[in-house]
């Protein structure tokens, strides 16, 4: 459903050095499924997912989304930005910022608009701060508001970047299963970046693991645990200690730590 | 917001120590006392001029010429400015232009503009919105184009459309920008409309500070140039009452807390 196809981009550094951040990426995504993304900082896992989301021109290679190529930003596909603080609007409440995205497609009726955002707003735990500004609320919720801006959409295909960077364990747990529960009742397909090798292997069908910059896939790892996934038993499953030890070998070797 | 809520009463005491030097001093020093009346009887006579309602006609043919201009001014520039923020091209096409004319002192175009509209209303509103325009445009161009791209590639992302786009995102998000090139171009407008009075007019504020100097009305020239700057005062306020409430969350969002 979703294919890469030799995708490269590379970027002109203002000292006018070229910077090639992904180089010969190729990959499929089906239907359904979950998929993760690990790498070391800065090897382009960011400008990867850009590329596919059509807000970047690749260098070279295709995005196909559906057999078709992708030249734009794509209907039923959604980006959550790493940077989600610059993604909010700083002019519009908490609740004004969710509903904002159902606004547009006027499918709906006010009122289901309505009731809509605020089923999103309690899913990301922001009950009581929906008339409250973006910047008075701390990182974690602003992270969270903009999680609710981009499933409240329902998109097919969501592409996050690193969602749960600033949330504490906890929060980041509770989130985790919630993002599932979701992915599993709106079958949606997800494309997960993360730095948390445990959190790839916890949430996904499949990791990917991307090589330092430039860079390529290095291997793809099935994650065959089974579904639903509990925080506690599913981490302590020897298969997930075995998924995540070899997870963890691959990018060691790439960091060459020992 | 309430405006008396917004009055610095902390820098009274400042305030009533210089009317004070000034009323003491022009009392008591008969040379000061010659250029400068004591503020005392300067407010006399602005109550006596204000009463009379011989200065109300200036203010009223001033203020007239101070909103033609700067609302002319407002829309043309600010227009202007999303045109030229939002495309690229149009802004190279143009920006040789602009940085000519800027650095013009604003004043200079009093002589074209005489020999274009004549020495009426037309000339002075022209000559008003002509200044008044540059701080809105510049800043205009400035807001639109330092919008964070990430706030772009959302709006893309979400697909709106270009309409959508401009009114929901562009839009607000540069207009703590917007309101900063209206706010500086507020003081501007009321000093074109006074200097283009006082080269060629038979009313409004400027033509009647220097009529009254050249009468040799001290006290009523004095009384007429506190009004201006009340005026100039009472214009800002509630310049910055308007933008208190409509740009709340700009001004929540910049605040400082602060330290005791
Ligand atoms: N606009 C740009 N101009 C020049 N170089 C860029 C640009 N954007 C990204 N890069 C370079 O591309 C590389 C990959 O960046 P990217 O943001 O995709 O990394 P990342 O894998 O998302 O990192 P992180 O995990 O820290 O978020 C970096 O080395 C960066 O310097
Ligand atoms: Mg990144």
């Amino acid at each position: 459903m979703l294919e890469v196809r030799a995708l490269k981009k590379e970027f002109q550094a203002l000292s006018g050095q070229p910077v090639v951040a992904v180089e010969d990426f190729s990959f499929r995504v089906e239907a359904g499924q979950f998929v993760s993304i690990v790498g070391p900082s800065g090897c382009g896992k960011s400008t990867l997912l850009q590329c596919i989301a059509g807000l970047s021109p690749p260098t070279a290679g295709r995005v196909l989304l559906h057999g078709r190529a992708v030249t734009g930003p794509p209907e039923g596909l959604i980006l959550l930005f790493q940077e989600y603080n610059k993604s909010l609007m700083a002019w519009r409440t908490v609740f004004k910022n969710v509903r904002f995205v159902l606004e547009n497609p006027a499918n709906m009726k006010r009122s289901e608009i309505d009731a809509e955002t605020q089923r999103f707003i309690e899913l990301a735990g922001l009950k009581g701060f929906e008339s409250h500004y973006p910047w008075e609320l701390s990182g974690g919720m602003q992270q969270r508001v903009a999680i609710a801006r981009a499933l409240a959409r329902r998109p097919e295909v969501l592409l996050m970047d690193e969602p749960f960077g600033s949330l504490d364990a906890l929060t980041r747990m509770e989130l985790e299963d919630t993002l599932l529960r979701l992915w599993e009742s709106l079958h949606a397909t997800i494309l997960f970046v993360t730095h948390d090798i445990e959190e790839a292997v916890y949430l996904s069908d499949r990791v990917c693991v991307l090589s330092g910059r430039p860079s390529r896939l290095l291997e793809e790892i099935a994650v065959k645990l089974e579904r639903p996934r509990n925080q506690l038993s599913t981490r302590e499953d020897p298969g997930f200690i075995q998924t995540r030890h070899r997870i963890f070998k691959l990018i060691s070797k790439e960091l060459a730590v020992p | 917001m309430s405006i008396a809520g917004q009055i610095p009463w902390k820098g009274l005491p400042v305030l009533a120590a210089g009317l004070g030097l000034w009323e003491l001093s022009s009392r008591f020093f008969p040379l000061v006392g010659n250029y400068f009346p004591p503020a005392t009887e300067v407010f006399v006579t602005l109550a006596a001029i204000v009463g009379s309602g011989e200065i109300l006609l200036h203010a009223a043919a001033s203020l007239a010429r101070f909103v033609e201009g700067y609302a002319l001014a407002a829309t043309i520039a600010v227009s202007a400015g999303l045109c030229l923020g939002l495309w690229r091209p149009l802004y190279m096409l143009f920006e040789p232009l602009i940085e000519l004319l800027r650095p013009m002192p604003s004043p200079a175009t009093i002589p074209i503009a005489i020999l274009f509209l004549g020495i009426g209303d037309e000339m002075k509103v022209a000559v008003t919105a002509y200044a008044c325009s540059w701080p809105i445009l510049l800043n205009t161009i400035d807001g639109v184009r330092s919008i964070d791209p990430v706030l772009m590639n959302t709006a893309a992302t979400f697909r709106l459309n270009p309409w959508e786009r401009f009114w929901k995102v562009t839009l607000p998000a540069a207009s703590p920008q917007i309101v900063t090139g209206l706010r500086v171009s507020l003081a501007i407008a009321l000093i074109l409309v006074t200097t283009s009075e006082m080269i060629v007019s038979n009313d409004g504020l400027g033509f009647y500070v220097l009529d009254l100097q050249r009468s040799f009305r001290i006290r009523e020239m004095y009384a007429a140039i506190v009004a201006l700057a009340m005026i100039g005062y009472a214009l800002n306020r509630l310049f910055v009452a308007v933008d208190d409430w409509v740009m709340a969350w700009h001004k929540g969002l910049t605040r400082k807390e602060e330290i005791p």
